[in-house]
């Protein structure tokens, strides 16, 4: 669907991954996140091979590494995060480089960053191989409730629609000569932002109205029914299952 | 009742006065025939859109009857009614609010209960009627305006109406654009009514022109002679283009 016009997060590509139905895709992100949060964070290596099975996975959707790393610079917030950790932690402190360190905090740090890189990486993957569209048909067919998924849709159409009314109504502001310089003119800065919400409130009127034209009671028809068969299943399930294993290893030993 | 001799709209004794008191409809009467497509002109604020939206029932509770095909509009076959009434609204924007071209005209039909090949081909044929199949699996935000309007007609074509109700659809067109969309309208085989102030258009595609000023009918008859009466034309605001004179240009049958 949409050759040519997806999302930036997209990869266009033919893959068997990008080929799996969207909710098993969905499902198989979802379980691996979970394993991975559950992992004892002492098991350094059960992390070393989370990673080794996301690459097999990101090789088999041919999404190259440098695609994947760069994606990855979303988490790089929570790893400033992650580092303030041994220096503010409390309980029994290291030295290491002449600063005195808590164990804790450094603990605490690894973990934030190994289990956050690992599911910012699978996030990354489903939404690369996965288009913007194909997931809320995911997230429909596992029963999410359809207010939230309705909501997701329209976001996406009527996302550009507003950007660009916030554009022209930037424009005419500066064709008057306004320039938005610091605190003093944030009260017309806040004005906008409120003539963009009544505006977008009464589109969302008239887009109702549309609907209900058209026959809409309330739920949206289901117009593409995404099905997965068994093969399909046990084949995106391989990663949480795989991860299942490694983690029942790192509690065990 | 012969379906053949049943007009397709049949207004009869409509008033109607909204919440805050203001009056917008003081009885009107009118009937269109199966095939025929008829312009309804008048003034801004003259209750054009209020008459619209009482076709298919979205304002309702005033004085009077509006029949669809011998149907009335009311709760009881109110599914039945939005499927034979199809409304095309004046911003495309408000009336494609799916993600992708081909869903958003499969929403009325799929609302209505259609699935399968059976909708596919529904689509198909609404596109094709508008020209517009290459565009099937295009997000609505990436075509042009006039494309955007045209799209906007299949998307209640697909609803295989009894009679289409257009609201201004040559505002925002190019020259060129404005073309196309009267050359499809001429070939649909359906009964329209064209809401607009282009007067040279709705001369150009209907034969029979309404004029509704203040809330009742002022004027029914050829659209040709209607807009050669200057005394008429002046007492309800319309105003012909500059250097336009209906007389010069013989609309076709």
């Amino acid at each position: 669907m949409g050759a040519g016009h997806a999302h930036r997060l997209y990869r266009h590509g033919h893959s068997p991954v990008h080929a799996l139905p969207p909710h098993t895709k969905l499902a198989a992100a979802f379980a691996f996140v979970v394993v991975v949060v559950s992992t004892p964070r002492e098991a350094i290596w059960a992390f070393g091979l989370y990673a080794v099975l996301l690459g097999v996975v990101a090789h088999l959707a041919r999404v190259p590494a440098a695609f994947l790393l760069k994606r990855l610079l979303i988490e790089v917030p929570f790893v400033a995060f992650a580092v303030l950790m041994p220096f503010v932690a409390e309980g029994e402190q290291v030295d290491v480089l002449g600063l005195s360190l808590s164990v804790n905090g450094l603990w605490g740090a690894w973990n934030v960053l190994a289990k956050g890189t690992l599911g910012v990486a699978a996030s990354v993957l489903l939404a690369s191989t996965t288009e913007l569209r194909e997931l809320l048909l995911g997230l429909q067919r596992l029963k999410l409730p359809p207010l939230l998924v309705q909501i997701a849709s329209f976001m996406i159409r009527y996302g550009d629609v507003i950007t660009d009314e916030m554009r022209r109504m930037r424009i005419a502001r500066e064709s008057r000569g306004f320039e938005a310089r610091g605190v003093r003119h944030w009260g017309v800065l806040a004005k906008s932002a409120g003539a963009l919400f009544i505006r977008s409130y009464e589109r969302g009127e008239r887009v109702h109205l549309a609907m209900v034209s058209r026959g809409y009671a309330g739920s949206m028809p289901v117009i593409d029914e995404v099905t997965a068969s068994r093969a399909q299943w046990s084949y995106a399930l391989a990663l949480p299952v795989a991860a299942l294993v490694v983690c029942l290893l790192g509690w065990t030993l | 009742m012969d379906p053949v001799s049943t007009p397709s709209l049949e207004v009869s004794g409509l008033a109607f006065a909204y919440p805050d008191g203001h009056q917008a409809l003081f009885g009107v009467d009118f009937s269109i025939g199966r095939g025929e497509r008829v312009a309804l002109l008048g003034p801004n604020g003259a209750g054009k859109t209020t008459l619209v939206l009482h076709l298919n029932g979205i304002l309702t509770g005033g004085a009077g009857t509006v029949q669809v095909a011998g149907l009335p509009v009311g709760k009881r076959h109110m599914a039945e009614i939005r499927r034979r009434v199809g409304i095309v609204f004046q911003d495309p924007d408000d009336q494609l609010f799916m993600p992708t071209v081909r869903e958003d005209v499969a929403f009325g039909p799929a609302a209505a209960g259609l699935k399968g090949p059976e909708l596919e081909e529904r689509v198909d044929r609404a596109l094709a009627q508008v020209g517009m199949g290459q565009f099937k699996d295009r997000p609505p935000h990436h075509l042009s305006f006039g494309q955007r309007r045209r799209v906007a007609v299949a998307t209640v074509l697909a609803m295989e109406p009894e009679i289409l109700v257009l609201d201004e659809p040559s505002s925002n067109l190019d020259p060129a654009s404005r073309r196309e969309l009267a050359d499809i309208l001429r070939s649909l085989d359906v009964t329209v009514l064209m809401v607009t102030h282009d007067l040279p258009y709705a001369l150009e595609l209907c034969p029979r022109a309404l004029i509704l000023s203040e809330g009742v009918i002022a004027a029914d008859g050829k659209t040709g002679e209607l807009l050669s009466d200057q005394e008429l034309m002046r007492a309800h605001r319309l105003e012909l283009p500059f250097g336009f004179d209906p007389r010069s240009v013989t609309p076709d049958a």
